[in-house]
């Protein structure tokens, strides 16, 4: 490297952003082939490609009201990412996400009857206090037992996940059923002072700006401070870290508990903001989609953003590709099962495409 | 007293349901088994359990023959296997990742492909009426055993032989103990690998079609609700031995039947935590038999969940 220091000073500024182009590089490149791959399966499916782009462009992105549907689905998207993303920076593969913001969601909406009597300044930041202390339990436990018994945090999570749906509509339909929701069971609904507001001049809620707000701390945690920069170490070497002295153990249990808090703060957001109480619609697969989500950001929460506000455009124009173009619910499910594996596979492109290679 | 059996129907249910719901997670846990000792682990199996449901359904609609469905569930099942296996072998790719990945295309492709299928009825699988020698009809349907089932048994003996005793077990066992010495053999480690994983989703497909063709018998978007992933978790119980499989598989069909035993007999209440009893134990039994300080007995040396 000193060696080829004189050689490569003249182009060196060229060649050093060629070298940072390539994390965002082949994501993209990744996402596209993925979206062909979709496109070609369409083909089989007697459907246009092009059709089914211009209707996601249409329902996700091409008007006002298109773009606050995508905003509105992008709040929950944003933090069900960082419970992902967070623990991930440790190399553990938390998927479980979905059970947090289900119970968080559940915690929310169980105190609208205790709170009815509360100013909303009071009672908001309660309900989101007890979601995100649920979520922190759900998902801590699982970064628990995977530091204090060895279980993989993978398989833990998800049937933390399926137990919580369960508790939920055990809950739902249970102790906590508003006996005046005949069709639908769900808790009792939210007094209008502890409901969530619209940000000024938008319907969109206030969920997608601290779902923003906790990418950029989130960002800042995991480049900026040593408690970040112990937890890459971790991640990359578990080994190293701890001949280091890092303490891992806690490093595991603070990440994990903080991507809980976050999936648990998106289910409240999502009862107190959008469905007014705790039902079945909790369930919407957004812990599913952030995933996803995550892994095509490559686990840094700042291309969480952008990545979440794509796949939510996907997401709310789901209904008007199905209507128009007379497909199945699960299309959306195959497109994102396409893409993700994609950037997988995308994994193993990293220094091998000769356009990201020193030549010196 | 011939027909009322007053409480001992709970137990007689349960060892009938036991064998009826095992049958699935025995499937899918003796092909991860087989996957996981090559050294890899198939997260995905929930995918492929759920796609051999909905492609066994679709073609027993089709043809009128379930035995056809099992076959083409085996063949979906293979071929996603070998999606799996051929992604992992490109290097740099985490295998778990993969998995979930196929879990999210697997479902998604079941459920956009199986829509038509929710409908129509197929033909069932035949049962073998083993408890004929009974006058008790709850005896005689406890006993009334699918094909399936004697199947996966004879499947688990002849796996854990031939993981003892013959060539291609003890190739498969270098393979997942260690790359080095497996490539100092001259084998080719990755395409091991590849075909362990592509027969283990065979296996995986075949559990589907249990699930759609036997029991419970159709083919709808919730079928699975994390059998495969929990027949993935008890491989790690039933430390990676086909006929410990077998109890284990038994043990959580036991436990899947007991909430529908205690309802026919009148106890009704919690009936959704019942429902999440199935998790609530394999979650347990993970937490009982992983280790956080030495390697598992009987782990795979290769094998990333336990490294």
């Amino acid at each position: 490297m000193v060696v080829a220091e004189p050689t490569m000073r003249g182009t060196g500024g060229a060649l050093a952003l060629v070298r940072r182009a390539e994390p965002v590089a082949i994501p993209v490149l990744a996402l596209v082939a993925g979206l062909a791959v979709f496109g070609l399966f369409l083909l089989t499916q007697g459907r246009s490609p092009l059709a089914f782009m211009a209707h996601v462009w249409q329902g996700g992105f091409g008007s006002a009201f298109s773009w606050q549907n995508t905003l509105t689905r992008a709040a929950p998207l944003l933090m069900a990412a960082l419970c992902v993303a967070l623990p991930a920076r440790l190399g553990l593969v938390v998927i479980g996400g979905e059970g947090a913001i289900v119970l968080g969601g559940v915690a929310a909406g169980a105190l609208a009857l205790p709170l009815a009597a509360m100013p909303g300044p009071v009672g908001i930041p309660l309900m989101a206090l007890a979601a995100m202390a649920v979520g922190v339990v759900w998902i801590g436990a699982a970064g628990a037992l995977r530091h204090y018994r060895g279980v993989n945090e993978t398989i833990s999570s998800l049937l933390l996940s399926y137990i919580a749906i369960a508790l939920m509509n055990h809950l739902v339909e249970g102790p906590l059923r508003d006996p005046a929701s005949l069709n639908k069971p769900s808790t009792a609904p939210l007094p209008e002072a502890l409901r969530v507001g619209d940000l000024p001049g938008l319907s969109v809620h206030w969920g997608l700006v601290f779902g923003i707000l906790a990418c950029v701390l989130s960002w800042v945690l995991v480049e900026r401070t040593t408690w970040g920069f112990a937890a890459r170490i971790a991640g990359g070497n578990v080994r190293a870290a701890q001949v280091q002295g890092l303490p891992v153990g806690k490093l595991i249990l603070g990440f994990a508990a903080l991507g809980g808090a976050f999936a648990g703060l998106a289910g409240f957001f999502e009862v107190a903001a959008v469905h007014g109480s705790a039902n079945a619609s909790l369930a919407a697969g957004y812990g599913y989609t952030g995933i996803l989500i995550a892994f095509l950001a490559r686990h840094n929460a700042l291309a969480i953003i952008p990545v979440a506000i794509l796949l939510a455009g996907f997401d709310a124009s789901s209904g008007l590709v199905q209507r128009r173009m007379d497909l199945p619910d699960a299309t959306m499910q195959v497109l994102q099962g396409i893409v993700f594996m994609a950037i997988l596979m995308s994994d193993a492109a990293y220094g091998r495409l000769p356009v990201f290679k020193a030549k010196g | 007293m011939e027909n009322d059996l007053g409480l001992w129907a709970v137990p007689l249910a349960v060892v009938g349901g036991a064998i009826r719901v095992s049958t699935p997670i025995l499937f899918v846990s003796l092909g991860e088994t087989l996957t996981e000792r090559s050294g890899r682990i198939n997260l995905g199996l929930e995918g492929t359990l759920v796609l051999g449901a909905m492609t066994g359904y679709a073609t027993a609609v089709l043809t009128g023959s379930p035995w056809a469905g099992v076959a083409v569930a085996a063949l979906a099942g293979a071929l996603f296997g070998l999606l799996h296996g051929l992604i992992c072998s490109m290097g740099r790719v985490n295998d778990i990742a993969v998995g979930i990945a196929m879990m999210l295309l697997g479902t998604g492709l079941a459920f956009y492909f199986g829509k038509p299928y929710i409908q129509p009825a197929a033909p069932d699988l035949p049962a073998i009426p083993l408890g004929g020698w009974s006058s008790l009809p709850q005896v005689r349907s406890a006993l009334n055993v699918n094909a399936l089932f004697l199947i996966g048994i004879a499947a688990a003996l002849a796996l854990a032989w031939a993981l003892r005793s013959t060539r291609p077990g003890l190739i498969l066992r270098v393979v997942g103990d260690s790359t080095d010495a497996a490539r100092a053999m001259g084998l080719n480690p990755a395409l091991i690998r590849t075909g362990a994983t592509a027969l283990g989703g065979a296996f995986a497909g075949i559990g589907g079609a249990y699930l759609s063709l036997y029991y419970p018998g159709s083919w709808n978007e919730g079928i699975s609700s994390g059998q495969g992933l929990m027949a993935v978790a008890l491989v790690i119980f039933a430390r990676w031995s086909p006929i410990n499989c077998l109890w284990a598989a038994l043990l959580f069909g036991g436990a899947g039947a007991l909430g529908p035993a205690l309802q026919s007999v009148g106890v009704t209440q919690g009936y959704y935590l019942f429902y999440a009893a199935p998790y609530v134990l394999t979650l347990g039994v993970l937490i009982a038999t992983s280790s956080p300080s030495r390697a598992l007995a009987g782990a795979p040396g290769e094998l990333s969940i336990t490294k």
